[in-house]
């Protein structure tokens, strides 16, 4: 079985990000990115099935501007085997939708004749939890979203999903589409000498448009705007006026 | 959405919701603010990537448990160290043979940097005790039998190393020591006492300096691996102290302590300009760990001080509060940026002994000066043991006592000013 892993190269988690004063985005310069976390739980997964030798091959594949390598090369050193970087300038960036990825990721499944996609279940920039669904559809396999744990069960392969209110398994044949949830795995973290073994592993660049996919947006960003402000609370001396606090403002 | 991972302190989630834990509420993540991602010229992709991997141990298996191990006064180094060893963090420089990357010291450079980001200070000195105190000299001069027996275990985190220079009578005066090491035969016999020895209790071994003839004091001494549970070595004191708690430091009595004479690292009678040597990556070393440190309370001030309000505005609002703290965060700039450059002589060939001394006067002095105002702005606050700004108060006093003192560095740099009178006789 091979497997193509999605990638995508996100501000990271602890910064605390800033609204850009054209209010279209967020501030992306100078500011420290690293992998989706989501999709280095896909990675992990991903390793893991190779390491269980129930898969043959792992290949990372993120789509963004150069910086991107640097995602492909942390994959590469968790153990990824090679890459795929199909660039995407800076500047264009933000014209880059789950759909764009969507058909990205199908045609270069279909053309690696890819047996697994395994992505993270959403990108803790825009949360937009879209890309697996969308791909599982374009190419026509079934879908395991929010994965809590894999497993091979003869010629399919069992997934726990989260969902709400409890865990549903079920079976799929493969190809197929996985999405990872936060409790799939705990990532490993790269060995020094991994990282060095890593840059010797090959990086396929290529361009949007030689895959046949027009990144033309089809949503367009009206405004970007902070969270709003929580506004201070207050302190009541006893239960009482605790009580009649909340009866006064209707929440009991 | 919001999801929290069991066990690690992160936060998973979009734009608006990343707020931090509560048990991230006392640890403050780093990069939280508006600081940019350090661009040191020497600096590529594997640097970052080190950094990554370090900041990762840091977050799970590391700051978690800070709070603990500084109340308790002692931290577990076997199991620390062994999670690095695992990820090849202890032997960044060090050769291949012995379980080493053979990268170049600005690596090293770049894992101290990160190394910062433990919220004490205590640590990130063990662990620099290890990797740049206790072991440069035995990878560049040190026999085979030394490397394998003492270098590539401590490179794998299975041994804990030490260093023994300073005494009770010798601190600053590092020729002064009384410590010796006779020859018998084909052993050496070591009689002497060490005194300040950071990991001392938890050692397995330790890189000890010793008079090994009765010549002048640059040639008489020798630096040599001693395995700390040989017969004649006692701890007689663990040193009660009031910042680096966490971090054990050892009063070491030597009484005939035997051990065979190829213990001895490189030449004999060396051991002075080795140390001398190894000096100079110990305080590069001590000067990458003292930046994010910095960069750290400063910032966590920042937050501190635009909550919380007096006179019907918030601190921060005073000019006096922002202009310090952007004053300090200007000098932090200029010190990382002194560093980055004796890092790059270094990986050149060049001696960066007056840069390298003048970086680590620095250091020892901003910290001093940054925990110091800073604490200032937190008020009562600041006087509470409940703040990380006032562990690193106490913590980075250190810097200015510790591997040569302000004073000693002053000295080195007046020699090379040519300025420093000849000593008294
Ligand atoms: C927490 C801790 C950990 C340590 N870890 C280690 C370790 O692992 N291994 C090790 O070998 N040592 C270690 N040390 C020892 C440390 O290196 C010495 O404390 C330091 O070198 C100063 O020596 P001293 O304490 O003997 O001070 P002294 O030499 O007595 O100096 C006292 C003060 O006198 C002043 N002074 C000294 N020389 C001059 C001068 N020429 N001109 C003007 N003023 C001067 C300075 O202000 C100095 O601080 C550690 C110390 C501490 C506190």
């Amino acid at each position: 079985m091979r497997i193509l892993v999605g990638v995508k190269r996100v501000i990271d988690y602890a910064v605390k990000v800033r609204v850009r004063p054209d209010k279209k985005g967020v501030v992306t310069d100078g500011v420290k990115h690293s992998m989706n976390p989501f999709d280095e739980i896909a990675v992990e997964e991903a390793i893991r099935l190779k390491e269980k030798k129930i898969a043959k091959e792992v290949v990372a594949l993120s789509i963004g501007p150069t910086q991107a390598q640097e995602t492909l090369r942390t994959a590469l050193a968790m153990g990824a085997d090679s890459a795929i970087h199909v660039e995407v300038p800076a500047g264009e960036l933000e014209r880059v939708q789950p759909l764009h990825v969507s058909r990205i990721i199908s045609k270069l499944a279909t053309e690696g004749k890819f047996d697994l996609v395994m992505v993270g279940k959403q990108a803790i920039d825009d949360d937009c939890n879209q890309t697996a669904q969308m791909t599982a559809a374009m190419l026509d396999w079934p879908q395991a979203t929010f994965a809590s744990k894999v497993e091979k069960d003869g010629d399919y392969l069992k997934v726990t999903r989260e969902i709400d209110g409890g865990l549903e398994t079920i079976k799929v044949g493969v190809p197929a589409v996985i999405s990872a949830d936060l409790r799939l795995n705990e990532p490993r973290y790269a060995t020094l000498p991994n990282i060095m073994k890593a840059k010797k592993k090959p990086i396929k660049k290529m361009k949007a448009s030689e895959l046949g996919v027009d990144l033309t947006p089809t949503i367009e960003v009206i405004s970007v705007e902070d969270p709003p402000v929580r506004a201070a609370g207050i302190k009541v001396d006893d239960v009482d006026t605790l009580i009649a606090k909340l009866k006064e403002a209707g929440r009991v | 959405m919001m999801l929290v991972r069991p066990g690690i302190n992160k936060c998973i989630s979009g734009f608006g919701g990343r707020a931090l834990t509560k048990e991230t509420k006392k640890c403050f993540s780093l990069n939280s603010c508006h600081f940019k991602v350090s661009a040191c010229p020497v600096y590529g992709e594997d640097h970052r990537e080190i950094q990554n991997t370090l900041k990762k141990i840091i977050d799970q298996d590391i700051n978690p448990h800070v709070d603990q191990w500084e109340a308790d006064g002692a931290f577990p180094a076997k199991e620390v160290f062994k999670k690095l060893g695992n990820a090849g963090l202890l032997g960044i420089t060090k050769p291949t043979e012995y379980g080493g990357s053979a990268l170049d010291f600005s690596y090293s450079v770049a894992a101290n940097e990160q190394l910062g980001a433990v919220h004490c200070g205590a640590v990130p000195m063990a662990i620099a005790v290890q990797t740049d105190m206790s072991t440069p000299a035995l990878a560049r001069v040190g026999n085979d039998r030394l490397k394998r027996e003492f270098l590539a275990p401590s490179i794998a985190g299975d041994l804990v190393s030490c260093l023994g220079v300073s005494e009770p009578g010798a601190g600053s005066d590092v020729a002064s020591i009384k410590t010796r090491a006779e020859r018998k035969g084909d052993d050496l016999i070591i009689n002497g006492q060490k005194m300040w020895i950071t990991n001392g209790c938890q050692a397995d071994w330790i890189c000890l300096l010793a008079n090994t003839s009765a010549g002048p004091p640059h040639r008489s001494k020798s630096l040599m691996c001693v395995p700390m549970d040989t017969k004649g070595i006692t701890i007689a004191k663990r040193i009660d102290k009031m910042g680096m708690r966490s971090s054990d430091t050892a009063q070491i009595f030597f009484e005939d302590v035997r051990v065979p004479a190829d213990s001895i690292i490189g030449e004999e009678g060396m051991g002075f300009t080795y140390q001398m040597q190894q000096f100079q990556e110990e305080r590069m070393a001590g000067i990458a760990l003292s930046l994010a440190p910095m960069d750290l309370i400063i910032n966590q001030t920042i937050e501190y001080a635009r909550q919380r309000q007096a006179f019907g505005r918030s601190i921060l609002d005073n000019q006096v509060v922002h202009f310090t703290l952007a004053e300090l965060q200007t000098e932090v700039e200029l010190l990382r940026s002194l560093l980055y450059r004796a890092v790059e002589s270094y990986v050149a060939g060049q001696d960066v002994t007056e840069l390298v001394s003048m970086g680590k006067l620095k250091s020892g002095r901003l910290v001093r000066e940054v925990s110091d105002k800073c604490l200032q702005f937190w008020g009562g606050m600041g006087f509470t043991n409940e703040v990380l700004v006032s562990r690193m108060y106490r913590d980075l006093r250190l810097l200015s006592i510790g591997a040569g003192a302000d004073e000693v560095m002053l000295g080195i740099i007046c020699k090379f000013m040519g300025t420093l009178p000849a000593p008294a006789r």
